[in-house]
């Protein structure tokens, strides 16, 4: 089987649009469910609301498409009431971090044995292009028109300090990385998180100086860091510019986890 | 053989739910329905089933919505507060046709309103508190017997239909203490499974679609959004939204007569109490006090549905009197049903109506 195995051919074309970042994600997520030998019949998709969570509506297996937020909490009870299930969370950054932040930090807490990949394309895409708890301080959206004043989350660290056993990030730029970090996810028993930075150009892109869909991908390659060389830095005594993104596996811990048959 | 206990109305919920074959409850402590997760909690783990706390009231349903996808009997208990924050994720349940039970032990509102007191004010809520047209099934029990017996059968109904079911007591039969024979089985009406290659939100003659539990190889793709009889999104065809919420709501509501429980007392009457819940053991009182044989009573252990052709049984009614801890929810239901006097006994503040304030009413009338 390939990736292309997964999908639900009879509900094309999708939604996503033109140079859209989610896809990139869709795939590396697949492949690595592929290369997991993961069956469709064992394998369910949950999500919560907004672009990133039609992923599941166009993939194979069982799915719950939920209400906006709470993925999460839907994808415990099902863990927690078949752990024979290999149960997989897609969300985006609304979605995940502000109305359903705290699911968020208690299945971290939890340790509960799912795979969580959050698409952040740092806006609300679906309803056209608000701000969310990941836009960047400065940039702008049609709720931020004279740029954002608050903070973005650091969804990585957030999820590191609530406990997730596996944690890491990469972007839609780093096809291969993202596919080696979800699968390494899926291995891992526990809460893993996957937080993919992607794209979106009709909502993010081109109110942020990024006129073509290649120009933010560019801007995640220049501006990507690992994480080891990010550490070396810091111990260097350097400063690591503000706008960089810190990639790599961020987290690994060896917390009991909960809803893995025992 | 059947076994006499001496329990609490909460604790009677968990043991019928667990009698029911319910494995999977999760939920968020509230008063005054907590002693139904304790008890769950003390309980489920020695039968194989899940208990989980979870970090809300909306994450207890979506949890429970959850498993019941795998196939599980789930079930969450609450009170007005985490009610209110379940009403969107209930929703869910109704549009992805998810069976699931809801004890609402119902107490003194709006708001925080009085934690430890009786009220049945989300008479309505369990109705209509959720966005968009559907209908419900709401159970009332009025003793402890009751806790036992209904919320077994809510899994029932549940199952039969597809949708959350409401066991909506209040705090005084979920507190109270008194006799409960514990029947040794319980009736139980499985789940209809989906055939294989039939459509997944195709509905049969009975308007209810067979289940596709999770890991059984139906590959179902189960959205909140308007979806056709595959499962897909659809939401901009008008006629595949009309058809589904029609259906959603024509499935409870065609099933209104078949489903209707309740006691009659007196169906020659001409003055009718009827109640649910607390208020109906003032009102057995009454009849018990004043031996009338022109009194009856209605007692509706089935609430919504409303099945109106009850109000028939009683052919000689001319006034029907209706005590409830609330401004007359249901009495305005009824209202609309019937040419008769209606005469609601509103009350509010915790405390169940008095039967010598109640007797002295029907004096009044008749």
């Amino acid at each position: 089987m390939t990736y292309e195995d997964w999908f639900r051919e009879d509900r094309l074309p999708h939604i996503y649009c033109v140079g859209c970042g989610n896809g990139t994600v869709i795939n590396c997520t697949l492949s690595a469910v592929d290369q997991m030998g993961w069956t469709k019949e064992e394998t369910v998709f949950v999500s919560g609301i907004g672009c990133s969570s039609r992923a599941p509506g166009y993939i194979v297996t069982d799915s719950l498409h939920t209400t906006h937020g709470r993925a999460i909490a839907f994808a415990t009870g099902i863990k927690m009431a078949n752990p024979d299930l290999k149960v997989i969370v897609f969300t985006g950054d609304g979605d995940l971090a502000a109305i359903g932040g705290n699911h968020f930090i208690h299945g971290c807490r939890r340790n509960i044995d799912l795979t969580v990949v959050c698409m952040n394309n740092m806006i609300y895409g679906m309803t056209g292009g608000q701000g969310s708890p990941t836009t960047p301080q400065g940039a702008l959206s049609t709720t931020t028109p004279y740029g954002s004043q608050e903070s973005a989350f650091d969804l990585c660290g957030l999820a590191a300090a609530a406990g997730a056993n596996y944690v890491a990030r990469y972007t839609s730029y780093h096809v291969k990385e993202l596919t080696r970090a979800v699968r390494a996810g899926l291995e891992s028993p526990g809460f893993s998180f996957i937080e993919a930075l992607v794209q979106c150009p009709t909502n993010y892109g081109r109110r942020n100086k990024f006129r073509q869909v290649l120009d933010q991908i560019e801007y995640f390659k220049s501006h990507a860091l690992l994480v080891q060389k990010a550490d070396r830095m810091r111990e260097e005594g350097k400063k690591i510019p503000d706008d960089m993104i810190i990639i790599g596996e961020l987290a690994r811990q060896n917390r009991p986890a909960l809803g893995v048959r025992k | 053989m059947s076994r006499i206990e001496f329990m609490q109305g909460n604790i009677a919920c968990a043991e019928g739910a667990l009698a029911a074959g319910c494995r999977f409850f999760g939920g968020y402590p509230i008063t005054p329905s907590t002693e139904v997760a304790e008890h769950m909690a003390l309980k489920l783990p020695k039968t194989g089933g899940i208990f989980i706390q979870m970090e809300d009231e909306i994450a207890s349903i979506a949890a429970v919505i959850g498993a019941s996808w795998t196939g599980m009997r789930a079930m969450t208990a609450t009170s007005g507060p985490g009610f209110s924050l379940m009403m969107e994720n209930l929703g869910f349940a109704v549009m992805t046709e998810t069976p699931c039970v809801v004890v609402n032990i119902q107490r003194g509102g709006p708001s925080t309103g009085q934690p430890t007191m009786a009220a049945q004010g989300d008479m309505l809520q369990c109705r209509f508190g959720s966005h968009g047209d559907y209908s419900a099934i709401a159970l009332s029990p009025a003793s402890v017997q009751e806790m036992y017996d209904l919320t077994a059968e809510a899994f029932n109904l549940a199952d039969r239909f597809r949708i959350p079911v409401f066991v909506m007591a209040d705090e005084i039969i979920g507190h109270m203490r008194e006799k409960l024979v514990v029947p040794d089985t319980v009736p139980r009406v499985e789940r209809k499974p989906l055939q294989k290659g039939n459509l997944p939100f195709r509905a049969d003659d009975d308007l209810v679609p067979g289940f596709p539990t999770f890991g059984r190889g139906y590959g179902v793709h189960v959205t909140g959004l308007t979806h056709d009889e595959r499962g897909y999104p659809c939401a901009t065809s008008p006629s595949v939204h009309e058809d589904l919420v029609k259906r959603l709501v024509d499935k409870v509501e065609s099933a209104r007569d078949a489903i209707a429980s309740c006691d009659i007392v007196n169906p020659e009457a001409q003055v009718v109490f009827i109640s649910y819940g607390a208020p109906s053991r003032a009102v057995q009182q009454v009849l018990h006090d004043t031996r009338r044989d022109d009194v009856g009573h209605l007692r509706l252990k089935l609430v919504w549905p409303f099945a109106e052709s009850l109000l028939s049984r009683f052919p000689d009614a001319e006034t029907f009197i209706i005590p409830e801890l609330n401004l007359g929810q249901i009495s305005r239901e009824i209202e609309r049903h019937t040419d008769r006097t209606v005469i609601p006994v509103p009350k509010l503040g915790g405390a169940l109506h008095d039967p010598s304030d109640l007797a002295g009413l029907l004096e009044e009338v008749a």
